[in-house]
């Protein structure tokens, strides 16, 4: 799914609520219904001591689990205007516990959390140069300008689940995937291997056409003139796969970012759209520098 | 919930789940969790701090302008970009971050828990 809208709307807080007038959870029970909730989406914070009655939250709608033993409302308004519910928990396993939670935020119509892995490039400005060959090569709009300029993610949930190709193509080693696999691209400490084989990536790029849209392009071009000409059908698909394996081997480019890759018109009017961004912020920034 | 004035919803502990993804090894955010939960320290333990900081969650202002905060997540320079992204910058002498990627999950609850009743004082 993509995440769009879903990263602006509110959320479901949960208060695991141990203080005054509740009694405790065994650790094991604790930790359980921890577990269950983060692995569905909830944000969970433990609360061992306090009052109950006093209902800080942020505006936004809580639900306040605990084993009362005080009577407590089953809604109220809380300090910042949200809405606070309160469940009482007793000794209920994990998932009945997260049934309750999952009715509460049925109840007040607040985003499901999960269905999206949050997967986009974060950018470590210690090294970005604002060189904006991310912004040029990103066919799906993940990358902006801000109003001062600098380089930005933007879209986050435009991002290919799972690629991480526009880090391979900065040549800072500045951009980041913290769920990638392997360093430095997962955050890792950048050794000065590190920057010469990712200059090596961009190098095979390079060595792909200059840039790897152009060759995908040239190469499902010639397949197709040659399969125009020579009707040899096996040939050609033989050539787009050949730059396709070569692209995904380099590149780590998930088959499925590659299958859903627009059609080569579109890539083409994408990739002006975006070189032509980049250009513009390459040049307002020259002039502010100038002025 | 405090008569304190501190608010209980934002403990100086933070665990991060990385519930949508299996780059943290999972006896390790469980060990951790089991860890946390055995304490009886208050925490707050978020599902995916990634996913957090694409919403812009203003808990991460919270987080990285509090006290003597200490992080469970992964790489260190990931989390202080992703809170940076997020127009949270985190003061690294005040937040302390614990790579759950690469340290074991004794260790990792032994730096928190310690920190936290060390910070009781
Ligand atoms: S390619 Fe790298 S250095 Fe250039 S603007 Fe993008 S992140 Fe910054
Ligand atoms: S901050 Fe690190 S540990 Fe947390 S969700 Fe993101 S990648 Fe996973």
């Amino acid at each position: 799914m993509s995440g769009a809208g879903g990263l602006t709307l509110p959320v479901l807080r949960v208060a695991l609520y141990e203080g005054r007038g509740a009694r405790p959870l065994d650790g094991a029970h604790r930790f359980a219904v921890m577990q269950t909730l983060l692995e569905k989406g909830y944000r969970v914070t433990r609360i061992g001591s306090g009052d109950a009655s006093r209902r800080p939250d942020d505006g936004n709608s809580l639900a306040v689990l605990g084993r009362f033993t005080e009577p407590q409302p089953a809604e109220a308004v809380g300090d910042a205007g949200g809405r606070v519910w309160f469940r009482d928990i007793g000794d209920e396993t994990p998932d009945a516990v997260a049934a309750l939670v999952e009715a509460i935020r049925a109840e007040c119509e607040v985003h499901e959390p999960g269905g999206w892995k949050p997967w986009f490039p974060v950018i470590d400005f210690d090294r970005c140069t604002n060189c904006m060959q991310c912004l040029s090569f990103c066919l799906f709009d993940v990358y902006g300008v801000s109003k001062g300029g600098q380089i930005q993610v933007q879209n986050h949930d435009n991002c290919k689940t799972d690629c991480p190709a526009c880090s391979r193509v900065c040549p800072e080693v500045a951009i980041l995937f913290p769920k990638y696999r392997h360093g430095p691209i997962h955050g890792g400490e950048i050794q000065a291997d590190d920057v010469r084989r990712e200059a090596m990536k961009v190098d095979i790029s390079a060595l792909l056409g200059g840039d790897i849209y152009a060759a995908l392009r040239d190469r499902s071009a010639k397949a197709k003139s040659r399969f125009s000409k020579e009707r040899d059908e096996e040939r050609a698909l033989k050539e787009r796969q050949k730059c396709l394996v070569k692209l995904q081997e380099n590149l780590d480019i998930p088959a499925e970012v590659l299958a859903s890759l627009p059609t080569l018109d579109e890539i083409q009017a994408k990739a002006e759209a975006a070189k032509t961004r980049a250009q513009a912020a390459i040049d307002a920034a020259a002039a502010r520098q100038e002025g | 919930m405090s008569e304190t004035g501190s608010s209980p919803a934002a403990p100086n502990l933070v665990y991060c789940r990385c519930a949508y993804a299996r780059v943290v090894p999972r006896k390790v955010k469980d060990g951790v969790l089991e860890a946390l939960a055995d304490a009886g320290v208050d925490f707050d333990a978020v599902p995916d701090l990634c996913e957090m900081s694409a919403r812009k969650d203003p808990r991460l202002a919270e987080i990285a302008g509090g006290k003597d905060v200490t992080i469970a997540a992964c790489y260190p320079r990931a989390v202080r970009w992703l809170f940076s992204s997020a127009g949270a910058p985190i003061d690294k002498e005040r937040v302390t971050i614990l790579n759950m990627r690469e340290e074991t999950a004794e260790a990792v609850a032994a730096a928190m828990v310690d920190r936290k009743n060390g910070g009781e004082r």
